[in-house]
């Protein structure tokens, strides 16, 4: 039992160091990698609490997939980091203030009293809380599941509605508008006067012969 | 599988309009941009089918779907029904206003009917899992369509206002649902009252979960303290747009401060009371005083949206069934009156303009006296003057607050109406009294006409003869939560 304590408050000063960090690091890119360690040392605390399946999906999912694809979003912008702390001296007291007051607040009650340990008894070797999720998942679970997966079908669209140009300068051609082009859509007849080349009035010979 | 079956069907509205936003959203890129019209009828029908399906499914007790998730009791088979005429109506209103911008697209036709499925989720929400899932889909699709004019600035900061304090009202009302369960141990809203039941209300950390949950509905109402994103989205987002977030939203918020508060932590009312108390009084005499220094008419209206969910949270206050009933009755009121508001704005708006600033309402009564009569009906049913709608609801939220010995919030409340009424009649004189600036014809599709004319009457008719809303809210509420 000692033994799991002592990884735990390993885990848990880790993971409050590298959360902090995330926040008061002025590099974006630091703050990034600074989530991926939260995020690996919450994944063991969750291993410590037995709940295997979460704690690798945390691993594969966010550190690595969601992480790497915002790593790679900080790394291509080009934030200007002085605009945006402008303002941070001004609102300090007042947010410090009131950050401060919630903080004590929460921890006078969520400590202690009302949160007390308990004991689990730990589940047998052969039990799979992997295949437990996907029960209550697929069965009890079923309607957030899917309202889920619309909600996921809705980031999309939005994404899409709110990006997608046809870029201006795209030379990609329509066979079939092709094929359909007519004499008038291209062949312009313009009516105009006849121009006739007057020569000019003074001959250049004249010239030469005069000098 | 059998209750798979039964499942499907209680949720059967639902499913027609998960299905029909997915096949508008396919049939769109196989349809030539002028015959787009056919979407718009699309939708309609989704509409009308899903009303048929609740009214035919309608049966008067309560019923429960996947695993007491999912409930299917009166209150949310009415509240669907008026969800569905406040889109329809919606849709008819903006047909004219999305094609002239360019934004008369097959996706604007199923961000709403997403939209609308989050809110019948949130109707029908038995579990602060589906609650909180079906506002993240509700608000998804609202964030989206206010930036849907993307290459309008203005639109575009709104967006980005209204998505950063809506993901921080979805954390706050995450953090006190998580300190809920914690403490009752269940997600069912049902459970989590009877749980209730049997502990001590005083443990501080089920009043620190109730001032998160309290807080984040707050947000999404809209009610002072968390007001400061209604004028800026109400203002920067397309008009059509605003109708929407204006308007049915709020029944889907009525119903799950309902769900959460009156059926799941009912035993905490005392609580509850005392926050609803300072945040109604306070979102009055905000909304109301800064109403009268707007120029804006959106503006104008967002700071009066403030202040009938001042009024909204009155019945509220009252916790108890007379209460909410009387809620349930202010909320359909509201949503009516924000339809016919936005409507004129849309109406009075063509090609190029958009009619938003007071300025543009002078002398409308020369340009066209029956949309001026519209607009007057509008305001006076917004301020609260007899015999119209308005009216009636202010009367029965405060009589309902009266009874429950709020004497001095009520006479407070009264007070800051009066206050209000003015720059409501501020709109009635310019239309009448000064002379019009622009005399540019009125433009608009006859249904639309048609149909505002309806929504306009059914204020002053509603006034005059309140009885029957007034009862089927009551009877709503009192079968869904005894």
């Amino acid at each position: 039992m000692i033994f799991n304590d002592f990884i735990f408050y390993t885990l848990a000063a880790i993971l409050l160091f590298a959360g902090i960090r995330v926040i008061t690091t002025r590099n974006p890119v630091y703050a990034a990698l600074h989530l991926v360690l939260a995020f690996f040392t919450a994944a063991g605390i969750w291993l410590l609490l037995e709940a295997e399946f979460l704690a690798i999906a945390l691993v594969l999912v966010y550190v690595g997939a969601v992480m790497v694809l915002f790593l790679f979003v900080v790394m291509m912008l080009d934030i200007n980091l002085d605009k945006l702390r402008e303002g941070f001296w001004d609102y300090l007291p007042m947010a410090g203030t009131i950050g401060l007051l919630m903080a004590v607040e929460m921890v006078m009650i969520l400590s202690g009293k009302y949160f007390a340990p308990t004991t689990v008894a730990s589940k047998s070797a052969d039990y799979s809380n992997t295949a437990e999720l996907g029960r209550v998942l697929y069965t009890d679970y079923l309607l957030p599941f899917e309202l889920a997966s619309v909600v996921l079908l809705v980031a999309i669209i939005a994404a899409i509605v709110l990006t997608l140009r046809d870029r201006q300068d795209s030379k990609s051609m329509n066979p079939a508008e092709q094929v359909l082009v007519k004499k008038q859509d291209r062949l312009r007849i313009v009516k105009m006067d006849a121009v006739v080349e007057t020569p000019s009035v003074e001959d250049p010979k004249a010239d030469k012969e005069k000098s | 599988m059998e209750y798979i079956k039964t499942d499907l069907i209680t949720a059967l509205p639902e499913l027609t309009v998960l299905f029909m936003a997915m096949f508008i959203l396919l049939l769109d890129l196989f349809i030539k941009p002028k015959n787009r019209i056919v979407i718009y009828g699309l939708a309609q029908f989704t509409l009308l089918a899903a009303a048929y399906f609740t009214v035919v499914t309608y049966n008067p007790s309560v019923g429960y779907a996947f695993s007491n998730m999912f409930v299917d009791d009166p209150l949310a088979d009415i509240l669907k029904l008026m969800t569905f005429l406040g889109t329809s109506m919606m849709l008819v209103y903006t047909r004219q206003y999305m094609q002239q911008r360019g934004m008369f697209r097959g996706e604007y036709y199923a961000m709403v009917l997403f939209a609308l499925l989050g809110m019948m989720i949130m109707i029908s929400g038995q579990s602060l899992l589906t609650i909180y899932m079906g506002l993240e889909l509700l608000s998804l699709c609202l964030y989206s369509l206010v930036a849907f004019d993307r290459d309008n600035a203005r639109a575009t900061e709104a967006a980005m206002k209204y998505f950063v304090l809506g993901a921080l009202a979805s954390g706050m009302l995450l953090y006190g649902m998580s300190m809920i369960y914690g403490m009752t141990g269940s997600l069912n809203v049902a459970e989590i009252s009877s749980a209730l039941l049997e502990m001590n209300t005083k443990n501080p950390v089920l009043i620190l979960g109730l001032v998160f949950v309290v807080a984040g509905l707050a947000f999404k109402f809209g009610a002072v303290p968390f007001q400061m994103w209604v004028p800026d989205v109400y203002q920067g987002a397309p008009t059509s747009i605003t109708l929407l977030i204006g308007s049915v939203p709020k029944f889907a918020a009525f119903a799950i401060t309902i769900r959460l508060l009156a059926q799941g932590l009912q035993p905490l009312a005392v609580d509850w009371q005392d926050m609803l108390l300072i945040m109604a009084v306070l979102s009055i005499a905000i909304g109301n005083i800064t109403a009268i220094a707007q120029t804006n008419l959106k503006r104008m209206l967002a700071y009066s949206t403030i202040s009938h969910v001042g009024f909204l949270l009155f019945g509220f206050m009252s916790a108890n069934l007379n209460g909410f009933a009387s809620s349930m009755f202010y909320i359909s009121a509201y949503v009516l009156m924000t339809l016919a508001g936005f409507g004129m704005i849309l109406l009075l708006s063509r090609q190029g303009f958009e009619a938003e600033n007071l300025d543009d309402l002078k002398g409308l009564n020369q340009r066209s006296p029956w949309a001026a009569f519209l607009m007057l009906i509008t305001m006076f049913s917004m301020a609260g003057v007899p015999p119209t709608l308005g009216f009636y609801a202010k009367f029965t939220v405060l009589q309902a607050a009266l009874q429950a010995g709020f004497i001095w919030a009520v006479v407070f409340a009264v007070v800051m109406a009066a206050i209000g009424a003015f720059y409501y009649l501020r709109v009635v004189k310019l239309m009448y009294f000064d002379a019009p600036k622009d005399n540019a014809r009125i433009s608009a599709p006859v249904d639309m006409q048609l149909v505002l004319s309806i929504n306009a009457a059914a204020l002053l008719l509603l006034g005059i003869m309140p009885q029957t809303l007034m009862q089927i809210c009551g009877v709503a509420i009192v079968i869904s939560l005894q």
